[in-house]
Parts: structure tokens; C-alpha cells; sequence
């Protein structure tokens, strides 16, 4: 298994390095700057910002100088936040994504798992109906009208919970449910449907037949290898969840990286552009590789090569 | 049992995420063990400002925090009247070309080191200097002898020469500016410490200790994209009256959405918020009828640019008609929702004179303004005009395109100006055009017609009227009439009263041209809680709470 993981990591490696390069070739086509505002700046005063952050220099030169600092840990100065770091900026912003992050798949993995096996289980009946409804409601309506919702309602109606920051443990409620309902929703229809896949095996019935009671089929044998579909999804999930929060973060004013993704690109902050692509691509290869190796632990017939 | 073995994985690979986020997570309430009475209130004026260095600013929401932490030469007060901020007194000689200000007793920086005219010094010339690429370099500097030599790196070339003792300041001018009083008192010369500088480089501005200020408040705290906590300057020396500076903290919200603002409003946790949704504005109740909405103009001029090189735009007579074929009360109030006043002159309210206001003298002196207020008259006239040009009816005007980015009311403007056009017969199609390659594009005139706006930098009419001086960078109509400039080259004179008469027969020769269509002046609306007292707002578009306090 060292040796996979090994595999797997360099293989990342060249996947990022190969995102990294497409990232500046193709910022730099898209037309614009970085220095662009409703008032133009003196011709002198552009050139000199220009040749401060090395913007005046030929492309090939400025890519082969942003990779050489890359692989030395510097990610840059921000071309639009003077004075800070793409390093600080990323690092003092990703503990906030990541915890927040953390907690709705948490929660979305706590309440869909059950919820899917209770949907499966009591299929066709009254509870799956319910959960079928909600899932799909959860699914469908996008988190900017759940975190407004729960804004006007819980932050300026009831005046029940904090509208700002992350402050204290009450000012992740909202968030984290405007962040998790859609994975809840998700991890509930897949465990769903994945269950009732398994359930309808000849494995199961035999141990139905063998006599073997209904809560040990469940927990022995059907969850196991109905939860490898959840396992897969949650991987990248993480990951998305973590970068792609713009919406919640800023409805809430959270200090996240979500909100950097996409102010860099409509800023063509392109120091920015190039240290959230790759932050983001490590993220979602890292969870992958994790991923592969959860599965091997829980079905052992897989083979990590 | 593997299973559960996977499933608790799954979930410490959750929980790792959220332990490391633990350790980075700000300190939690720290502001405990302060002293019960310490008073203070929250404000939101804008997102996370890009830059507090007064150098590197050039956004309205980073100079509206440097008018309240740092201090200038001079300041301008509620009655938009010159003040003496860190300097008490100034002489200009004859010429005008000779500045010298002297500096008041006792002036410190916010951590208690002494700061006189030597920090000015070296303050004005980091402003030139090309490794710093101060963005308002030109603007604020560009007049003074020797700016041509610090730009390309000469810096002791600047004719900013401060005092052995530290207790004057003289500079020394290229040609006359008789405004050089108004950009002494402009955020991009505020002071900043060498010291500072020197150690952190260009984050010094980034974080609490390093940011060494010298005005009223302080930071205490900033996260990024969150708040700022500025506490009283203890220190402070300087222009404001220090009794009347009372809060011991104010907190600035750095909110992007306006309905989380909104709601931050709604719930208390800001007591006067500038983003207010444009949707909840029928709902709200003018500060004038005892509500808490309020509009103030700001120096601004909500404008079309023609690409005047153009074919038809070419032409005075179809300027005249696209100009007069608009409803401009129906675009500020209705379009616009009143959040915009409508203009019928270029120069718009609020800014001065040399007595008065500039926008009411020349109304004095022209018996009305530029375009008439009277639309269905303007519309007759646009008619005549356009068949004057060879176009009756619009017959045989070719189909115009107007450019604008997707932002606040320029789609909805623009859409308007399709049915006012179509009044004429003239076919108008919009193009949208994303922010970043908007303006590019407008600059290299590569358009017909373009949405665009000016707010003006400091108080004088010249910042915008400039705009269409042939050579200015911000030209975007191309717009190029010897007259014009000429009167432009006459308004650079030692006095201030030639200085006006020359600005207003600028505007006389641009507006009988139709350079450009002036549509609306820009208002700042904002949310002001009645417990908030003592603040007031500028049309430069800062508020300034320094005298700020919550009224029990």
C-alpha cells in the first residue's frame, strides 16, 4: 500500500503541476488586468506597477519565474490586497474554510446516512415519502435562498443567532446548515438508492434465510457495501465545500477562501488565480487518494495498484 | 467491524479539518477584562478595503478609512472648509508656486514616537517613487518642480523640502495650482512612518502593529474580509477637536452582500450600513419624513461617453440629439429608484467655486442650466436636430452600439436608452461587457457609446471637467477641441478666481459641443440608526465618525 501511496502522489504532483500550467497560460489569454479600474491611472504609474510585480516581463519568463518560486513555497505577492502574501492570505483564510467545511460534511454524514438506510427500509411507505420530498427540495433549492432565508429569519426576525463572522460557536449554525443541506440531501438518495441495490443481492437473502436477524444484516452486511458510493462522493465533497463556499461565506461575512476563488478571477489578482487553482486541485487530489485507501479497508477485494 | 473502522475515518478526516482550523481561529473574546463603560459602536462602509497604505489607495472605501486614521497637512471639515490638520498654518507667495506649511507643537505617531515635517518629507516623495507605483502619483504630485525626475527614481529631485528642525514644510510647484491646499488635505498624502515602512515593507499597512497612524483612531484588529476594530489614537494631536472625539472603539463591518449589511442593520449589529439593497428601498423612510434612509449627494457625474472620432458620433448636431432625447428626472427617480439626482450640466452639486458653488454660478450665468429640465421640448429639439444632421426620423442612422459592464442600475439604464432612441428611430443594441475588460476597452475607444461615471478625487471642478482635455488618460470619448483645451491651459494660473472663470467657459465650450451626455449625479444612501450621533457625511463619499457616539 506504501508503494501506491507513493504512486498516487506523484501522480498528483504532475496533476497539479499540469493544472498550474494550463491556469497561467490561459488567466493570461483572458483580456484585462489586474490594475483595471473606473479611472485610469497614469501611463507612468501602470508601467511602474507593471515592472513592479514583473508583469512587464515576456510570458515564458514570468511562468518559468512564478514555477521556480512555487517550487521554493512562494506563492507571490496579491496583486490587488497590497502588502499580503498569496502564502498568508491562503493560509490564514484555510483553517476558517476547512473547519467550517469540516463540520457540514460531518453533519451531512451523520444525518444523511441514517436517513438514506430509514428511506430504503420503510420504501414506499409513509417516512421515505417524507424523506424523498425533503431530499429533493434539499437538492434542488441552492444554498443562496437557504442561507437568506435563515438570515432574515433566525438573524433579523427572531434576532436568535449572529449575522457576522464566526465569532463564537452560535455563528455556525446558520452557515453550517446552509452549507450542508445539500450534501445531507445527496448522501440521503445515494445511501438510498444504493442500499436498496444491495439489499435486492442473493447474499442477502441468504443470510435473511440463514435467519440472521435484520439489524445485523443491515450493520454487517448491507451498510458495508452500500457506503462505498457515500465514500466516494465525500472525498471531492470536502473539497468543494471548501473552496466553493463564495455564496455562504458571503452572505455571512465569513473570512474564507471560497470568496478568494472568485473575487481573484474577476479581479485578475493572478498571483491569486494560480495559489486557489492549485490549493484546489491538491484538495480534491489529496481527498481522492484517501478516498482509495478507505476503500480498501472497507472492501477488501479492492486492489491498490 | 471495518466498516466502522471507515466510517470513523471519514469522520476524524472531517474533524482533522476542523482541529486545524481551531488553532488558526482568532482568539475568542479577548475584549472581556476591558472596562465595563468602554463605549463604541459598528458601521458598515464598504468590503474589505484592498489597501490601508495611503500611497497604494485609490478605492473610496480605503480613503474613507484613512480620513479616519490617518491626518494630512490640512483637513476638510463638515462645512467642507479647509482646516489645519497636522499643519496649524500655511503661506503660499505671490506666485503661487511656493507652499510652506508649518507644523503644529507635539504632533506623534499613534505608538508615541515624535513626527514632524520630516515624515511629510519622506511621505510625499515615497508617493513618486516608482517602487512604490503610488496609482495617484501623477495626480496629488504631478504639479510639484522636480516630479518628473522623482518618478523615474530621482527622488531627492522632489521640491519637498522639510526644515532642519522639523517644523516646516516647503514645496515648491512647477506651475501654479491654487487647489494645492485641497490636495494637501487628500488621503494619498497622508503621512506614514519610515520606520515601519522600512521593517515590514508593504504589508506594514496589513496588520495592527504595523499600521503607525497619526489620526484619530487606530486599528486594534483586522480580519481580513470580516471587521476592522479601530480604538481612540491615544496619542492623537491634530486638527479634530480631541474633546469632541468620545467613542473608545468603533468597528467597521467588512460586508460584500447587501442583504447580509441588511440584515446586520436589521438585527443591531451595525448601526449604519452604506450597502442597502435597492430592493428594500420603496420600503424605507427618507431621513426628511423621520425615517432612518438617507441620500446626500457625492461629487460625481453619472455620464455617456461618444467615441467622438466616430462616425455619427462624429457630429455635433447627433450628440445634440442623443444627449436631449432622454427623460433625466425618469432615469433618476424611476430607473434609478431616486437613488441618483438627475443632471442637466456636467458639473454637478457640491462642488465649490471660488464663492459659492460652482453648479449654481453657472446657472446664474447661463439663465438655466446646459440641457433644459423641460423633456418634451428637449425631445422636439432632438428631433430637429437629428434631421438637421441628415437623419429625419432616424432614416438612414446607422445601428448604434452602447456598451456597459452588468453592475447596480447600467443595465437597467441602458435598456432605457434603447426606448428613448427608438423614440428618434435610432436602433440602439447593448453590449455587456465584463468588468475587467470594460474599461480597457472604453480607454482604447474601442466602442460607440459607453456607460461611465467620474467621482471626483478632491474639490475642484478641473478633476472632472479635465477628463475630456485631448491628451487625458481618462478621454475615453476621444473628445479633441482646441478652444477647449485652451481654456483648460488658461485655469492653471496662481488665482484661484481665474482658475473658475476658466473652468466655467470649459464647461460652456464642452457642453455646446455635447462632448458627452451627463445623465445623473451620484448620491451616496445609506442606513443610520438615530442612536448614532455626531457623524456626518461629505460628498467626496466618506463619513466621518470621529465625532461619532451612540445617544442613549
Amino acid at each position: 500500500m506504501a508503494k501506491y501511496i507513493v504512486k498516487r502522489i506523484l501522480l498528483g504532483a504532475l496533476s497539479v503541476f499540469i493544472v498550474a500550467t494550463l491556469t497561467f497560460f490561459l488567466m493570461n489569454l483572458v483580456p484585462g488586468g489586474p490594475f483595471v479600474a473606473e479611472k485610469s491611472i497614469s501611463k507612468q504609474a501602470q508601467e511602474a506597477l507593471a515592472a513592479k510585480y514583473g508583469l512587464d516581463k515576456p510570458l515564458m519568463e514570468r511562468y518559468f519565474t512564478y514555477m521556480n518560486d512555487f517550487l521554493h513555497g512562494d506563492m507571490g505577492v496579491s496583486l490587488r490586497q497590497r502588502g499580503r502574501t498569496v502564502n498568508d492570505i491562503i493560509f490564514s483564510k484555510f483553517p476558517v474554510s476547512a473547519k467550517l467545511a469540516g463540520i457540514a460534511v460531518a453533519v451531512a454524514l451523520v444525518l444523511g446516512i441514517p436517513l438514506g438506510c430509514v428511506s430504503a427500509y420503510t420504501r414506499g411507505k409513509l417516512p421515505d415519502n417524507v424523506i424523498i420530498v425533503l431530499g429533493t427540495c434539499g437538492i434542488a433549492i441552492p444554498s443562496f435562498i437557504t442561507s437568506v432565508i435563515l438570515l432574515y429569519g433566525f438573524g433579523v426576525k427572531l434576532h436568535a443567532l449572529p449575522t457576522v463572522g464566526l465569532n463564537e460557536w452560535k455563528a455556525y449554525i446558520m452557515p453550517v446548515t446552509a452549507l450542508a443541506i445539500y450534501p445531507t440531501a445527496y448522501i440521503t438518495r445515494l445511501m438510498r438508492s444504493s442500499l436498496l441495490d444491495v439489499m435486492g443481492q442473493d447474499y442477502m437473502r441468504t443470510a435473511k434465510a440463514k435467519g440472521v436477524s435484520s439489524f445485523k444484516i443491515l450493520f454487517k452486511h448491507a451498510l458495508r457495501n452500500a457506503i462505498l458510493p457515500v465514500i466516494t462522493y465525500v472525498g471531492p465533497m470536502l473539497a468543494y465545500l471548501m473552496t466553493g463556499s463564495f455564496v455562504v461565506e458571503k452572505i455571512f461575512t465569513i473570512p474564507g477562501l471560497g470568496r478568494e476563488f472568485v473575487s481573484s478571477i474577476t479581479n485578475r489578482d493572478y498571483t491569486m488565480i494560480m495559489g486557489t487553482t492549485i490549493i484546489l486541485a491538491t484538495l480534491v487530489i489529496i481527498a481522492n487518494v484517501i478516498v482509495d485507501i478507505l476503500y480498501k479497508i472497507i472492501d477488501p477485494r479492492v486492489k491498490l495498484k | 467491524m471495518k466498516k466502522v473502522l471507515a466510517l470513523i475515518l471519514a469522520l476524524v478526516m472531517a474533524f482533522a479539518l476542523v482541529a486545524c482550523g481551531e488553532q488558526a481561529a482568532p482568539a475568542e473574546a479577548p475584549a472581556e477584562e476591558a472596562a465595563p463603560e468602554k463605549t463604541s459602536f459598528t458601521v458598515q462602509i464598504g468590503p474589505n478595503p484592498e489597501t490601508l497604505d495611503p500611497a497604494l489607495n485609490s478605492a473610496v472605501d480605503g480613503g474613507n478609512m484613512l480620513v479616519m486614521l490617518d491626518e494630512t497637512l490640512l483637513i476638510i471639515d463638515e462645512n467642507l472648509t479647509v482646516q489645519p490638520g497636522q499643519a496649524e498654518s500655511y503661506t503660499v507667495s505671490e506666485d503661487g508656486l511656493t507652499w510652506t506649511f508649518t507644523m503644529r507643537d507635539g504632533l506623534k505617531w499613534s505608538d508615541g514616537s515624535e513626527l514632524n515635517a520630516k515624515d511629510f518629507e519622506y511621505s510625499f516623495k515615497r508617493v513618486c517613487d516608482p517602487n512604490v507605483a503610488a496609482p495617484y502619483g501623477e495626480t496629488v504630485m504631478g504639479m510639484v518642480k522636480g516630479y518628473a525626475e522623482a518618478a523615474a527614481g530621482d527622488l531627492d529631485a522632489l521640491a519637498v523640502k522639510a526644515s532642519e528642525d522639523g517644523k516646516t514644510l516647503t514645496i515648491e510647484l512647477a506651475y501654479p495650482c491654487s487647489y494645492f491646499d485641497k490636495l494637501a488635505a487628500f488621503g494619498t498624502l497622508s503621512p506614514v512612518q519610515k520606520a515601519t515602512v522600512e521593517k515590514n515593507g508593504d504589508a506594514w499597512a496589513t496588520t495592527p502593529e504595523g499600521y503607525v497612524c497619526n489620526g484619530p483612531y487606530m486599528i486594534s484588529e483586522w480580519v481580513p474580509g470580516e471587521r476592522i476594530v479601530t480604538v481612540k489614537n491615544p496619542n492623537y494631536v491634530g486638527g479634530w477637536d480631541s474633546s469632541r472625539i468620545v467613542t473608545d472603539e468603533i468597528t467597521y463591518l467588512l460586508l460584500e452582500d447587501s442583504s447580509a449589511a441588511f440584515a446586520a442593520y436589521n438585527s443591531g449589529e451595525a448601526v449604519m450600513i452604506k450597502d442597502v439593497p435597492t430592493e428594500e428601498i420603496p420600503s424605507l423612510t427618507k431621513a426628511a419624513d423621520g425615517g432612518d434612509f438617507y441620500v446626500d449627494p457625492i461629487l460625481g457625474t453619472y455620464y455617456l461617453s461618444m467615441n467622438t472620432q466616430k462616425e455619427p458620433f462624429n457630429n455635433p448636431l447627433v450628440r445634440k440629439a442623443l444627449n436631449l432625447a432622454i427623460d433625466r428626472d425618469y432615469i433618476a427617480n424611476v430607473v434609478m429608484q431616486g437613488t441618483y439626482a438627475p443632471a442637466y450640466n456636467f458639473m454637478g452639486t457640491g462642488v465649490t467655486d471660488f464663492e459659492g458653488m460652482f453648479i449654481d454660478n453657472a446657472i446664474a450665468a447661463n439663465g438655466g442650466t446646459y440641457i433644459s429640465q423641460d423633456y418634451e421640448a428637449n425631445l422636439e429639439a432632438a428631433k430637429a436636430a437629428l434631421a438637421e444632421a441628415g437623419y429625419p426620423n432616424g432614416e438612414g442612422f446607422p445601428v448604434i452600439t452602447y456598451s456597459t459592464n452588468e453592475a447596480g442600475y447600467h443595465v437597467p439604464v441602458a435598456e432605457y436608452l434603447q426606448s428613448c432612441y427608438a423614440e428618434l428611430g435610432i436602433t440602439m443594441n447593448i453590449d455587456k461587457v465584463e468588468w475587467a475588460s470594460f474599461t480597457p476597452m472604453r480607454r482604447a475607444g474601442e466602442y460607440e457609446m459607453a456607460r461611465n461615471g467620474w467621482v471626483m478625487d478632491y474639490n475642484d471642478a478641473s478633476n472632472m471637467i479635465e477628463l475630456l482635455y485631448s491628451t487625458n488618460g481618462n478621454n475615453d470619448g476621444k473628445y479633441n477641441n482646441p478652444d477647449f483645451d485652451a481654456a483648460i491651459d488658461a485655469s492653471r494660473v496662481a488665482s484661484a478666481e481665474e482658475h473658475f472663470k476658466a473652468l466655467h467657459n470649459a464647461e460652456d465650450i464642452m457642453m455646446a459641443d455635447y462632448a458627452c451626455i451627463p445623465l445623473a449625479y451620484y448620491t451616496d444612501f445609506w442606513l443610520q440608526s438615530s442612536a448614532l450621533q455626531g457623524t456626518w457625511h461629505s460628498p467626496y463619499g466618506y463619513w466621518f465618525f470621529m465625532y461619532g457616539y451612540l445617544a442613549e
